[in-house]
């Protein structure tokens, strides 16, 4: 019988277990711990819309007091959970605080991942947190040249956004092109022409052995001797799932919280969004860092706590924009797949394509067809043949 | 059941025509979320419901 949940972590994932432990008919006590000071509020926002301005901070909030009000949970914000004790079924805050559960929902994202060197330095920033971003956008309004060490997801957004507020930026990464680990070598290349295109200097192939400057960051040194000046410094090399409050509790910690193909890390206790790794029953053991999957996962874990028993096997799903670039995947992608351009032309700035194992259909990407993606997504859930798959064509419908 | 849906908040990800194709559908030319119709009956309003739940962008609220 559950009499106490309890869900550490109060982001997208957090909140939203949390609405759906209530609509599937949890009416008992119900505690959300969150280490920020605020409310929940969405994350892809920063990185595009709050980072250049052009939305009012507060728009990122994901629920309305009223709603907040509405869940019946006690809130305990910006007190970060520091440890768990399985076998009394304890959690401890870092105010001292111990709360016991009956069902616990962990659900507490990734963190920053940084540079073994020039932290620091004043004007070295990370992106992950709206106080994060809010500070490196005070910071691009009096700089002059930004740096950027990472072209994944968030280095090449926030490389997108420094450029469109008319700022100096270079990007530095050590694979060969801009986002290669999502997208593959060919998309990889056509995101490097758009960078360059938009004035970009891209630095790919090639990683960053220091930070220089003596007090304020000056510039970064790269691995083949040359030296790029900087003020602003975002160091954007990805996330670490946010486990070290579990270390010793004896839960299974791989990469990120190791769950079953239900979530469920240990009786009573699921985990869900950026700190879950779980066994997707089509796939494999998978971690996802995408905000539809924060929703989705949260919503099956909370199910599961409750008992009900559901395996999670998603269609993953991720977007990115870049200047007037929508990119969106569904399925699996990546350099590790065969890619085959089924519609559109890149040399036209809209195209899609689709990702195969050698045996099935496994991913669709769209770059600038958004509605061709959700189309595409069917010879995913149905892993069409790859040959067959090989001569579609689409039409605009 | 009154559907609202932000068309600049909309990042194109077609997950509401996903679960309410009679409600909701995308542009051509730029995959923003388009208002077909307010739902019409109960399946329809929870296919709905479940729209607003898992839009990423949060775009779409639902008035009961």
């Amino acid at each position: 019988m559950l009499n106490r949940i309890l869900v550490v972590g109060a982001s997208a994932a957090g909140l939203t277990a949390a609405e759906a432990l209530r609509r599937e008919g949890f009416t008992e006590e119900l505690t959300i711990v969150g280490d920020e000071p605020h409310a929940p509020y969405d994350r892809p926002p920063l990185s595009k819309q709050i980072l250049r301005g052009t939305w009012e901070d507060d728009r990122t909030v994901l629920r309305s007091d009223a709603l907040l009000a509405g869940l019946g949970a006690t809130w305990i914000l910006g007190t970060a959970a520091t440890a768990l004790d399985l076998p009394a079924r304890e959690v401890t805050l870092a105010d001292g605080r111990v709360l016991g559960y009956d069902g616990l929902v962990i659900a507490t994202g990734a963190a920053a991942r940084r540079l073994p060197f020039g932290h620091h330095l004043a004007g070295v920033h990370v992106l992950r947190t709206l106080d994060d971003t809010l500070r490196l956008r005070e910071e691009l309004k009096t700089a002059c040249s930004v740096a950027i060490v990472g072209a994944g997801f968030l280095g090449a957004e926030v490389a997108a956004v420094v450029r469109e507020l008319g700022l100096t930026v270079t990007m530095i990464d050590p694979l060969p092109a801009p986002m290669i680990r999502q997208f593959g070598p060919e998309p990889g290349e056509l995101l490097r022409r758009l960078h360059e295109g938009h004035g970009v200097d891209v630095r790919c192939g090639v990683g960053v052995t220091a930070l220089q400057g003596d007090g304020r960051v000056e510039g970064v040194e790269l691995a083949d001797g040359s030296q790029v000046a900087a003020d602003v410094v975002l160091v954007a090399v990805g996330a670490s799932p946010a486990t070290g409050w579990l270390a010793g509790s004896g839960l299974p910690i791989g990469d990120g919280v190791e769950c079953d193909q239900y979530c469920v890390a240990a009786p009573g206790v699921v985990a869900a969004g950026d700190v879950a790794s779980w066994h997707h029953p089509g796939i494999g053991r998978r971690r996802l860092e995408h905000r539809m999957n924060a929703t989705e996962q949260a919503t099956n874990a909370a199910r599961n706590l409750l008992g009900q028993g559901v395996p999670f096997e998603p269609v993953p799903y991720f977007w990115t924009d870049q200047y007037d670039v929508k990119l969106q995947v569904y399925g699996r992608s990546g350099a590790e797949f065969d890619f085959r351009i089924v519609a559109g032309d890149p040399a036209e700035g809209r195209f899609a394509a689709l990702y195969g194992d050698g045996e099935q259909v496994v991913g669709a990407l769209a770059w600038n067809l958004p509605r061709q993606a959700r189309l595409l997504r069917e010879h995913v859930v149905r892993s069409t043949p790859w040959n067959s798959a090989a001569h579609q064509e689409l039409n605009s419908h | 059941m009154k559907v609202v849906l932000d068309q600049d908040k909309c990042i194109g990800s077609g997950q509401c025509v996903l679960s309410a194709p009679e409600v909701f559908d995308q542009r051509d030319d730029d995959g923003i979320a388009v208002l077909l119709a307010q739902p019409a009956d109960a399946g329809t309003e929870e296919g709905t419901r479940e729209a607003a739940r898992i839009c990423p962008a949060l775009a779409i609220t639902v008035a009961e």
